[in-house]
């Protein structure tokens, strides 16, 4: 059981809150302790918009322990409008599959359980196209 | 039977309540009925209940499915959602049975810590009776926004009639002062006896259910006295609403309430979504109404009256204002999400649902 | 600084080794690095692995192999690096003798990979990336590699097949290697039909993890016997570089900084240029990173190592072989033990030891190994004392 680790890690996963840095306002995601852009400590909060676009992908036929019942997936870098890259899951696909620059958004999704189906339910973002709609 | 009721029989806030934001989500597989029907019976043996249902994908749950309603309902609101005083849940399939799905929700969606977050059981009436809760918090200015949600991931027994409805849905509504409205709630009216037409026991995987038993005694009786009640004591009748929304377990059954009760197709047209996306259970008169405000123009009533197993309704009188002109076009509507659609087969709704045992 | 030398090589062959333990292993690359030293003894051991305290339930793994290869009292160190384990473990070992610390230290590198069944074992090899945020979205190595490869085809405009002259020409080079894993050479076309592992990485381009263990022992110049029998080599160069762990936080995910970085510095120790070695031992645990490491090094232009390799530029008798022995692909990937098998294989092409697959009069190698895609490079330069 690692509930501690999932417990701390919620607001990234969930909201896709990561960190703008005091000193020279670069957005960081995933959240450091020290500033990618110029080195600065990094601390305050800042929750992305969620839109990107694709800029790579892999479809994962073999997955690792506790992955293996929602094979095939696809796991993408995703280059989110604020500027940072994150790796994640992407879902709902459809017959269209996935292309390269192509635009999705963040949903909050069940990425796995912790264990067996006595455990935690482990909830984080994934990233779906972009639905034709109002917005 | 034809007495008129006392107005005190309402539920009536002190402050006028209105709804605020709404927001629907549907996940984006459907199961045709008549899948259903091949595997268990070779093919239709006659009318099929649905056209197809909503069936929600390996990575979805009352969870996932309630963060993404609640955030189109905020994107409606304008508000941020530290104002919310209460993120309430109402589901047949919390994905936990004990651990509240609303304290997860209100987390994903950014709420503070100062909320009620219980979660809500009443069969497919969980949603809207979180509705009648949140119009007491805020009604009775204990609160000036909550967010109440009916979601479901419907649980059918493979072969059962349900199975072909049972699906998965819902929808998500902030309430709050009604001068800030889109819409507001004028009262609303509850109905209920211990009518035992549909149950599921703690740790049971389906639910049972009293077949033709569910009809008369149960559906038809709670939501046409539910109905009926409160137009009287509203001194209404059908013709006074727009639009109506009923618990839609199928197609029938609504469409019959709605004669019972002396509403036209036509005003249960818009509402009317369990033919393409089956039975949302706690979602199912919450997600028939976001659908509804989609359409209303501002001056138009609705009535809606859910229905929940065991057994009751909840009706309620809603006025549609100004706002929603403007505020409707600020999240994705019912109908982006009943478009957004990818037909599977029932082998592939039968890995989506767990209903392939691993291990 | 003092200069290094290797004095005594060991391995067992690429396997699955279902009736040898992890110690035994270890055991028996240590004892025949040490019996060909003509009793020259370690006083330190520096091993590299990966996967034992997770898969065997074996941390503590310097004094165990110690203790069990009957070398009692000597001083231990486990080093990790990823996949580059066994490399980081040899620039260690380096540091050790060229700072005057020891006069002779052992090397070994091992792995022990089948003694756990099932999809554990991905778990455990995707533990080496960032575990938070790469690991927790189902990201296999394999499944970085697929990240890293499409991207490239994107960029570059690269035929998806045109990667497959990699696993070709490295299951080509393993025919004549003993201690290979697939001693078979592959056809294009069954490249082509390979099942998708994390596409658009296929079978084929994935180098198959396996058990092993390989030793080197290095020595001061002092330590070494008047009239010692095994033909010298010198490490002339040793650099670690590493990069940002997550593939998202690099500025450039097809640049593998760390493996260039460490060629250049490598090199510049040594005093050469990198195109002044005769072979090129690089890390091909995926077909794509053997493509972006021959780009980093310097020795093809950017997108276009697949296109020089097929036109045999990396063959054994190319501009630069890669390789020589078939590399992980067809030796096979005993993981914290690969780099020092790389290392192990340059040796005997130097001493003119590499049997049907000799370069003749091979001078110099570079030997660079990475933990996934390049998050740790290491990097050697070896060269023949004559």
């Amino acid at each position: 059981m690692e509930v501690p680790r999932h417990w701390r890690l919620k607001q990234q996963r969930y909201a896709l809150v990561g960190e703008v840095c005091p000193h020279c306002e670069g957005k960081i995601f995933p959240p450091r302790d020290v500033c990618p852009h110029c080195g600065g400590e990094a601390k305050t909060p800042y929750t992305f918009s969620g839109k990107g676009t694709v800029y790579s992908y892999t479809i994962m036929h073999d997955a690792p322990a506790g992955y293996d019942e929602n094979v095939p997936y696809t796991v993408a870098l995703v280059k989110l409008e604020e500027g940072p890259m994150v790796t994640a899951q992407l879902t709902d696909l459809d017959e269209q599959g996935v292309q390269i620059g192509m635009p999705v958004e963040m949903v909050t999704r069940r990425i796995r359980q912790d264990g067996d189906e006595r455990g935690l339910l482990v909830y984080g973002y994934k990233f779906r196209p972009m639905i034709a709609g109002a917005r | 039977m034809t007495q008129t009721l006392p107005e005190n029989l309402l539920l009536k806030p002190n402050r006028p309540v209105g709804i605020i934001g709404y927001g629907a989500y549907v996940p984006r597989y459907r199961l045709p009925a008549i899948e259903v029907a091949r595997v268990w019976h070779g093919g239709a043996r006659g009318g099929l209940p649905i056209k197809e249902k909503a069936v929600a994908g390996l990575d979805e749950d009352v969870i996932t499915m309630s963060i993404e309603a609640a955030r189109n309902a905020l994107a409606r609101a304008g508000i941020h959602a530290h104002a919310l005083r209460a993120v309430w849940v109402g589901s047949e399939s919390h994905p936990y049975a004990v651990k509240p799905s609303g304290t997860l929700v209100a987390e994903a969606i950014g709420a503070g810590p100062d909320i009620q977050a219980g979660d809500w059981e009443f069969a497919c009436k969980a949603g809207t009776e979180a509705l009648v809760a949140a119009m007491g918090l805020v009604g009775s200015g204990m609160g000036r926004y909550a967010l109440a949600i009916g979601m479901d991931t419907a649980q059918g027994r493979p072969g059962d009639a349900l199975e072909y409805t049972a699906a998965s849905g819902g929808a998500a509504y902030i309430l709050g002062p009604a001068e800030e409205g889109l819409a507001q709630i004028e009262f609303s009216y509850s109905y209920v006896s211990d009518t035992p037409d549909f149950w599921r026991r703690a740790h049971a995987r389906y639910p049972e259910h009293g077949q033709r038993f569910t009809g008369e005694p149960a559906y038809f009786k709670h939501i046409t006295e539910a109905g009926s009640r409160l137009m009287r004591a509203a001194g209404t009748t059908a013709a006074d609403y727009a639009y109506a929304v009923f618990h839609q377990p199928n197609t029938k059954f609504p469409q019959r309430a709605a004669l019972l009760l002396g509403f036209s197709e036509e005003q249960i047209a818009p509402g009317l979504l369990s033919p393409v996306i089956g039975n949302t259970y706690a979602g199912a008169a919450m997600i028939g109404l976001s659908a509804t405000l989609d359409v209303a123009k501002p001056g138009d009533r609705i009535l809606v009256v859910s229905f929940g197993s065991g057994a009751g309704s909840d009706a309620f009188q809603i006025l549609v204002g100004e706002a929603i002109e403007e505020r409707r076009n600020k999240a994705m509507r019912t109908q982006d999400y009943i478009a957004r659609r990818t037909e599977i087969d029932y082998a592939t709704y039968a890995r989506l649902r767990g209903k392939i045992t691993l291990k | 600084m003092r200069d290094v030398f290797i004095t005594g090589i060991g391995q067992v062959p690429v396997g699955e080794h279902w009736e040898v333990s992890l110690r035994s292993l270890a055991a028996r690359a240590m004892l025949a690095a040490l019996h060909q030293a003509e009793g020259l003894r370690p006083q330190a051991l520096f091993v590299g692995n990966l996967l034992a305290p997770v898969l065997s339930h074996q941390a503590n793994l310097a004094a165990l192999l110690i203790d069990n290869a009957g070398l009692d009292g000597i001083e231990g160190h486990l080093v990790e690096a990823g996949e580059a384990s066994g490399a980081a473990a040899l620039h260690s070992a380096f540091l050790a003798i060229a700072s005057g610390w020891v006069e002779s230290a052992l090397v070994v590198g091992v792995e022990k990979v089948t003694d756990y069944i099932g999809s554990g074992v991905e778990l455990a090899l995707a533990e080496t990336e960032d575990a938070d945020y790469e690991t927790a979205q189902g990201l296999t190595l394999s499944g970085l590699a697929g990240l890293v490869m499409q991207r490239y085809l994107h960029e570059y405009g690269v035929e998806r097949q045109a990667l497959g002259v990699f696993p070709t020409l490295m299951h080509a080079n393993a025919v004549h290697n003993p201690n290979a894993m697939f001693r078979k050479a592959i056809r294009r076309e069954a490249y082509a039909k390979a099942e998708m592992i994390s596409d658009p990485v296929n079978l084929f381009d994935m180098a198959p993890y396996a058990d092993g263990a390989a030793a080197v022992l290095l020595s001061s110049r002092a330590a070494i016997p008047a009239g010692f029998a095994q033909p010298l080599v010198r490490i002339s160069g040793s650099a670690l570089v590493t990069d940002r762990l997550a593939l998202h936080d690099r500025a450039d995910p097809l640049a593998f900084d760390a493996a260039r970085l460490s060629v250049e510095r490598a090199c510049r120790m040594a005093g050469i240029l990198p195109g002044e070695v005769n072979l090129f031992e690089l890390s091909d645990t995926f077909s794509i990173y053997a493509a972006l490491s021959l780009e980093a090094a310097g020795f093809a232009p950017t997108g276009r190592a697949a296109q020089l390799a097929e036109q045999g530029e990396f063959a054994l008798n190319g501009r630069m072989p890669i390789n020589t022995l078939g590399g992980m692909k067809a030796r096979g990937n005993p993981i914290g033990a690969a780099g020092v098998y790389q290392v192990l294989e340059a040796v005997l092409q130097l001493r003119g030891q590499a049997g049907a697959n000799q370069i003749a009069h091979a001078q110099r190698a570079l030997v660079q190994m990475l933990a996934g895609p390049a998050s740790t490079a290491v990097t050697h330069v070896l060269e023949r004392v004559s």
